[in-house]
């Protein structure tokens, strides 16, 4: 079960090192998108997709509003 | 959306995965930096002022009427210790007995907008409602200052 952070939280797990992920499609993510935040559209989540992702650090995802 | 692509992390092996539920738009609503084209679009919350008087609600008129009497504004927001933004106080709800106590006469929950607001449909509203000014807030209530006309 995936956990659902806040904003608070997202600032603590950002301070040690979290991985932003925003999964909306890129046109949306190339027109505003959180400081330092990566684009994987959701329907392009693979393997290859998320090779360049750390997987000893957390990876936080979001969209626009979790629908 | 990111609930799934969360799942799908977790499928592929991630083991460290959150999701950031409430998103982009909480995020810009606590007007919050961000990139991208849109980034430096004018908002409210890049036109906000921060110098309008506060006042706490157990504090008398009396305090409140000298600092609003001291600065450009005929008004005053009442505010929480935590900047929660609990009512307004009008030029005359000031004009009651010195002593009375703020949260007596304040005017309970005034309309507040979110700062990641375009400043153009920002504008507009001031317009069409014949508004001076109106309050910008992030989702938890916290006063973040106000646009005027």
């Amino acid at each position: 079960m995936v956990a659902q952070i806040d904003l608070r939280r997202l600032h603590a797990l950002l301070d040690v090192g979290a991985q932003l992920v925003e999964v909306l499609p890129a046109a949306e993510y190339a027109d505003q998108h959180l400081p330092g935040a990566i684009n994987i559209p959701l329907k392009t989540v693979s393997p290859g997709t998320t090779a360049s992702l750390n997987r000893t650090r957390p990876v936080v995802v979001y969209c626009w509003d979790g629908l | 959306m990111s609930p799934r692509a969360a799942c799908r992390l977790e499928a592929l092996g991630f083991t460290d995965v959150y999701d950031y539920a409430a998103g982009k738009e909480d995020w810009l609503a606590h007007n919050l930096p961000s990139e991208g084209a849109a980034a430096n679009a004018p908002t409210a919350g890049s036109r906000l002022r921060h110098d309008v008087p506060t006042a706490r609600p157990d504090e008398t008129l009396a305090a409140v009427r000298a600092r609003v009497d001291a600065s450009p504004y005929r008004f005053a927001l009442v505010v929480a210790d935590d900047r929660t933004l609990l009512g307004r106080l009008r030029h005359a709800a000031l004009d009651a007995a010195p002593g009375t106590a703020v949260h007596e006469v304040m005017e309970s929950g005034p309309l507040t907008l979110r700062p990641h607001l375009a400043l153009a449909d920002v504008e507009s509203h001031l317009r069409v409602h014949q508004l001076a000014y109106v309050i910008v807030t992030d989702p938890e209530g916290h006063l973040l200052g106000t646009v005027h006309r």
